[in-house]
């Protein structure tokens, strides 16, 4: 039998450890670093490997001190945070409905903080702090109103994701709407925004999602036991001693902020929350949420399309949404094949 | 004694009623059976023994205290559950599932003892599934998978185990095994069992305390030779019937009235059913 590790103190302390799943952490740790020093050399003025470490480690000419601490540093940073936060909150969906296609941009949060947004954009021609907290408003909202649609003793997986597909295309209809009402600068501002995109990110937009990150990441993971054991069923977990409808509240909740907070730093950014998840376990191999594997996925996920995209179409020209947008829609059509051979849709 | 109790409780999904003023003592160390026709209101009942379901009134005791002012942890390190509706994790192993029921007696800083590691085994050899530990358990046959699910349920090691009808879905020789399983343990760890179970002949087979449920409301209750009768049945599951003595147990064998008698049945079987019948009397609870 496949023996389970366990670092254990003589305290009688143990935590479990599952090498596999460590070692996938430790190399994406790697990757999403090795790609972020690429993404800071990436640009109208390209930087070596070597210089962009020696600049973020102090000994930088000051040119070379201006391009990465104040322009491209930031945007690396909202990368990662944001890759990270859709990918954790994606997990958590995807978990607490038993379904992978539960994920911010199927039920509903993506459409409810662009919503916010434009709401901001065209009615109030308010500025970016504006229009980052009208996100905001708008996903936690929409987040709201899906859980108080789907409850009925529990939220129940295809309940909530078909409840969230009901929620999207109303809040899609609501965003035509906005458009339509736009006069041609607004128009514009808002379809940029609502491609997501991660040009000209500064630490206006870091700080933020830094302190979200650091109070909602903590505590989804610290729950990961327990939607681990809610995957085989309520009952089930009940009878274990899981508080069941407060994991799930707490859980949820925490993924409504980090979607909004990602949301609001980068615009909607495509199926990072979707795919990033699933790829984590099939890299992981292991059942479970896999919370800690699916922010790493994420994270590295999205910083390789910045650069990627930077590398492929020219400095700025095709905002990562776009990329991942692409890249996303044929892996879900990948997954609802193999979800239709395996017959459970 | 009991330590697992319902005290006059009122049963209730979405405001509508299955059981009212229901009072139930599970004794320590039995086999107790519940039995009753569909919609009686047995898997009610356990599930709220079983803190599922919360009573709309009266209450569920637990070592003589409500069951819901317990945390939900220390209820599953005294009582266990298994339901009817379980989902295997995509892609877990037979160890992994059963090293689930540890849940209750771990914490983020105590994810696996060496006690854990010594149950889950313990579990998996008293269940006859050590062999398939590193399995997966969609590859298993469904009386198999019951078994890994029963094996889980014992790794909680609790006093206390109940089972929504572990025997539902599966061969009539599974079924069998199962209850063989469960009357093991209930006798070799001296647990309490309480078992919703559909067949009436293999609750009056395995059960040391039979509770007969019709609307809600218990008809009998006691050992099965003592209320098992034919007017019991009858009024419990509106079945003509005989009740004979089970010729490997001597438990109560309840076999239905036949539709009219049949010319061909074998004279040898006839006469041996007819001598051993029970006197019909009436129930005795």
């Amino acid at each position: 039998m496949k023996p389970v590790k366990a670092l254990r103190t003589r305290g009688g302390l143990s935590v479990r450890l599952d090498a596999r799943a460590a070692l996938v952490v430790t190399l994406l740790v790697a990757a999403a670093l090795a790609a972020s020093v690429a993404l800071i050399g990436t640009g109208d003025y390209p930087m070596s490997f070597a210089d962009v470490l020696r600049t973020l480690t102090g000994g930088g000419t000051a040119a070379q001190e201006f391009i990465v601490h104040d322009l491209r540093l930031p945007r690396v940073l909202v990368a990662l945070l944001v890759g990270a936060a859709l990918a954790l909150a994606g997990a958590v969906f995807q978990s607490v409905s038993r379904n992978p296609l539960g994920s911010p941009d199927v039920i509903g949060l993506a459409q409810g903080s662009t919503a916010g947004a434009l709401l901001v954009i065209v009615l109030f021609q308010g500025g970016t702090t504006a229009v980052a907290a009208g996100s905001v408003g708008g996903g936690i909202l929409s987040g709201a109103a899906i859980y108080a649609l789907a409850w009925k003793k529990g939220v129940h997986g295809y309940r909530f994701v078909l409840v969230g597909i009901a929620m999207a295309a109303i809040l899609t209809a609501v965003i035509g709407y906005l458009l339509t009402k736009a006069n041609l600068t607004d128009a514009a501002r808002a379809t940029t925004w609502m491609v997501g995109s991660l040009n000209g990110r500064d630490w206006d937009q870091v700080w933020p999602l830094a302190a979200a990150c650091t109070v909602l990441v903590p505590l989804v993971l610290g729950h990961s036991r327990s939607l681990r054991m809610l995957e085989m069923g309520d009952d089930a977990a009940y009878a274990l001693g899981v508080p069941v409808e407060r994991t799930r509240l707490v859980t949820m909740a925490a993924a409504v902020l980090l979607t909004s907070a990602a949301t609001a730093a980068a615009g909607p950014i495509a199926f990072v929350a979707l795919a990033a998840p699933q790829l984590a376990r099939r890299l992981t191999r292991s059942t479970g949420p896999n919370l800690t594997a699916a922010a790493c996925t994420g994270a590295t996920l999205l910083v390789t399309a910045d650069w990627a995209s930077q590398q492929l179409f020219g400095a700025d020209r095709l905002p990562v949404g776009a990329l991942t947008g692409m890249l996303g829609g044929c892996y879900l059509l990948g997954l609802l094949y193999t979800e239709r051979r395996g017959g459970r849709i | 004694m009991s330590r697992l109790s319902a005290e006059s409780v009122t049963l209730a999904y979405d405001g509508r009623v299955i059981a009212e003023d229901l009072s139930v003592a599970v004794p320590d160390h039995s086999f107790t059976v519940i039995v009753g026709p569909n919609a009686c209101g047995k898997s009610t009942l356990l599930r709220a023994l079983s803190r599922m379901l919360k009573p709309a009134a009266g209450s569920v005791l637990l070592d003589g205290a409500a069951i819901g002012s317990y945390p939900a942890k220390k209820v599953a390190r005294t009582l266990g559950l298994l339901p009817q509706s379980s989902v295997a994790p995509d892609g877990i192993t037979v160890a992994d599932l059963v090293a689930r029921g540890r849940h209750p007696h771990q914490g983020l800083l105590r994810q696996w003892s060496p006690e854990d590691e010594r149950v889950v085994e313990e579990s998996m050899t008293a269940t006859g599934v050590a062999a398939l530990a590193d399995r997966y358990v969609d590859e298993l046959s469904g009386g198999q998978r019951q078994r890994v699910w029963i094996a889980m349920a014992l790794a909680q090691r609790t006093p206390l185990l109940l089972l929504d009808e572990p025997t539902t879905y599966l061969d009539i020789q599974h079924q069998i095994e199962i209850l063989d399983l469960c009357a093991e343990l209930h006798e070799t760890q001296g647990r309490t069992l309480v078992a919703v179970l559909h067949d009436l002949n293999h609750a009056a087979r395995y059960a040391t305390h039979l509770i007969a449920m019709r609307d809600g409301k218990v008809v009998a209750e006691g050992a099965p030779a003592d209320i098992v009768t034919a007017p019991l049945v009858e009024e419990v599951f509106g079945l003509r019937c005989q009740v004979i003595d089970d010729p490997q147990t001597g438990t109560p064998l309840v076999v239905p009235a036949a539709r009219r008698p049949r010319d061909a049945a074998p004279a040898g079987a006839t006469g041996s059913t007819a001598a051993a019948a029970r006197p019909a009397g009436p129930p005795s609870a």
